[in-house]
């Protein structure tokens, strides 16, 4: 038998999580009530509407780095309980095809994640989205999340099947995950328009966010074999 | 993978760090901070505008410059211990070493600034992109410690920690960048500037010089020091277990 290609790897690994997180329904039992809550003791904290509109995007991007800390911790717990990480590489796959299976599963969970928050938001912080803006913050969320994710993944797989490794992920992903929030948020402002932001000024964010995401996303499919290859 | 230990050194045989070669290096680095201290706090002239506070500047210069070699010397280090052929063990521990000294000098920095800034600007802190892209250079840098600090082999913590010095180093401009464009996109008022046009008297100069140098050759005493001594540790550990037998095994043959 041949082995399998990187893609065909890649796209097991991508099934594979994206299977056991709509089984296990782990994301929509606990990670977006979290995630909601946290959306509810914002407006308890910043009393006010007109503080909620203003800070609402980067309140959305906080909640979003927070929560994304408990799922990419998921996605890799489910790996070493069972030594499934071990088995994968005795049976020769190709670890950078994993890093980029779990690392897209990673970002279609989070892209749903944010969904339900951005209509939190509009919901519950009054902010309007513009018709004009709408393409600059579909974007801008998908190449923030894509850079997240990569960051994310490379760190949780160092962390993987290490003690205490709830407290160290943090410590490691949010410093370097700053640019992702600075950029996201300002993006989601100007497409927003709060503050009297003017579209034009998100698209110099894009190009952040997209540089983010290609330097990690490379980065991490280099990254990853080594890290985990012990 | 090959596991270097110095030729003919064990725990037991090496009786401390230093080598007349560290002895004069720290003479010479004590006797540069001294006078750097004689420059800084007595000959110097206080500055017209900022007065006494530009005296901090005699150490805060000089930190910065030590941190930031000393990041670059654990990344360097980093990449020679993983694309190396030998895999180095002891390029990791220098590069341990250097970012261990590259953290504390960066939190004397955070904090010596944060003094010329209340004494000079009125605040502790500014949302500049200098400023902040310091403090989150430091927060990744306790991240890598941390990182070092991980249970597992020392081939495991060598190469974990190889990878996560290099992806800081992609890091730094990608965080830098991304400050800078937020503070030049919301620049908000500030009633006191954060661009001083400082032009240095020649003294003041010459003081900020004796201090560049006098903090790299602490920075190459420390370094000498601390890996050493991280080579201790990793070679006490290795016949920490051959010691406590051969302890067991006398204590049985003495109460038989």
């Amino acid at each position: 038998m041949s082995s399998p290609s990187r893609l065909q790897v890649a796209r097991v690994v991508f099934a594979k999580d994206v299977r056991i997180e709509r089984r296990s329904k782990g994301l929509t039992s606990k990670i977006m009530p979290f995630a909601v809550v946290t959306i509810v003791l914002f407006a308890f904290a910043l009393d006010g509407d007109v503080i909620l509109q203003r800070t609402a995007p980067g309140l959305v991007w906080l909640a979003m780095l927070f929560s994304s800390m408990i799922i990419v911790q998921r996605s890799f717990a489910l790996e070493t309980a069972d030594g499934a990480l071990d088995a994968l590489r005795v049976a020769g796959a190709d670890m950078s095809a994993v890093f980029w299976g779990k690392c897209f599963a990673l970002v279609i969970q989070l892209l749903v994640l944010e969904l339900v928050l951005l209509a939190g938001a509009i919901v519950m912080y009054g902010i309007e989205l513009r018709g004009s803006g709408v393409v600059l913050l579909v974007t801008s969320s998908i190449s923030a999340t894509c850079g997240l994710s990569a960051v994310s993944t490379i760190y949780a797989g160092l962390a993987s099947g290490v003690r205490g490794r709830e407290s160290l992920l943090p410590l490691l992903v949010l410093p370097v995950a700053s640019p992702v929030l600075i950029g996201a948020t300002r993006a989601a402002e100007a497409a927003f328009g709060t503050g009297g932001t003017v579209v034009s000024e998100g698209w110099p964010w894009l190009g952040v966010l997209s540089v983010f995401a290609v330097v990690f996303g490379f980065g991490g499919s280099l990254a990853f074999g080594p890290l985990i290859d012990d | 993978m090959t596991i270097d230990t110095p030729a003919s050194t064990t725990a037991s045989s090496v009786r401390g760090t230093s080598t007349p070669a560290t002895r004069v290096l720290g003479v010479l680095s004590i006797a540069m901070t001294l006078w750097l201290g004689v420059f800084g706090l007595l000959l110097s002239p206080a500055d017209r505008d900022q007065g006494d506070a530009v005296r901090i500047m005699y150490v805060h210069v000089p930190s910065v410059w030590l941190a930031y070699l000393a990041f670059i010397v654990t990344a360097f280090a980093s990449a020679v211990h993983l694309f190396g052929r030998r895999h180095s063990l002891q390029a990791d521990r220098v590069a341990g070493a250097s970012a261990e000294i590259g953290v504390v000098f960066m939190a004397v920095t955070l904090v010596t600034g944060m003094l010329w800034g209340r004494i000079t600007w009125g605040v502790y802190w500014q949302w500049d992109a200098r400023l902040t892209t310091t403090a989150l250079l430091f927060i990744s840098y306790v991240g890598y410690l941390a990182v070092r600090g991980l249970e597992g082999s020392r081939e495991q913590r060598a190469r974990r920690s190889a990878i996560v010095g290099l992806l800081a180093v992609l890091e730094v401009p990608l965080v830098h960048w991304s400050v800078k464009l937020w503070r030049s996109l919301h620049q908000e008022a500030t009633v006191l500037g954060t661009d001083l046009d400082v032009s240095l008297d020649g003294l003041m100069l010459f003081s900020l010089f004796v201090g560049v140098v006098a903090f790299t050759l602490l920075f190459l005493w420390l370094l000498l020091h601390r890996s050493r001594m991280l080579t201790m540790i990793d070679l006490s550990a290795e016949s920490g277990l051959d010691t406590a037998l051969a302890q067991r095994r006398a204590e049985g043959g003495a109460s038989v």
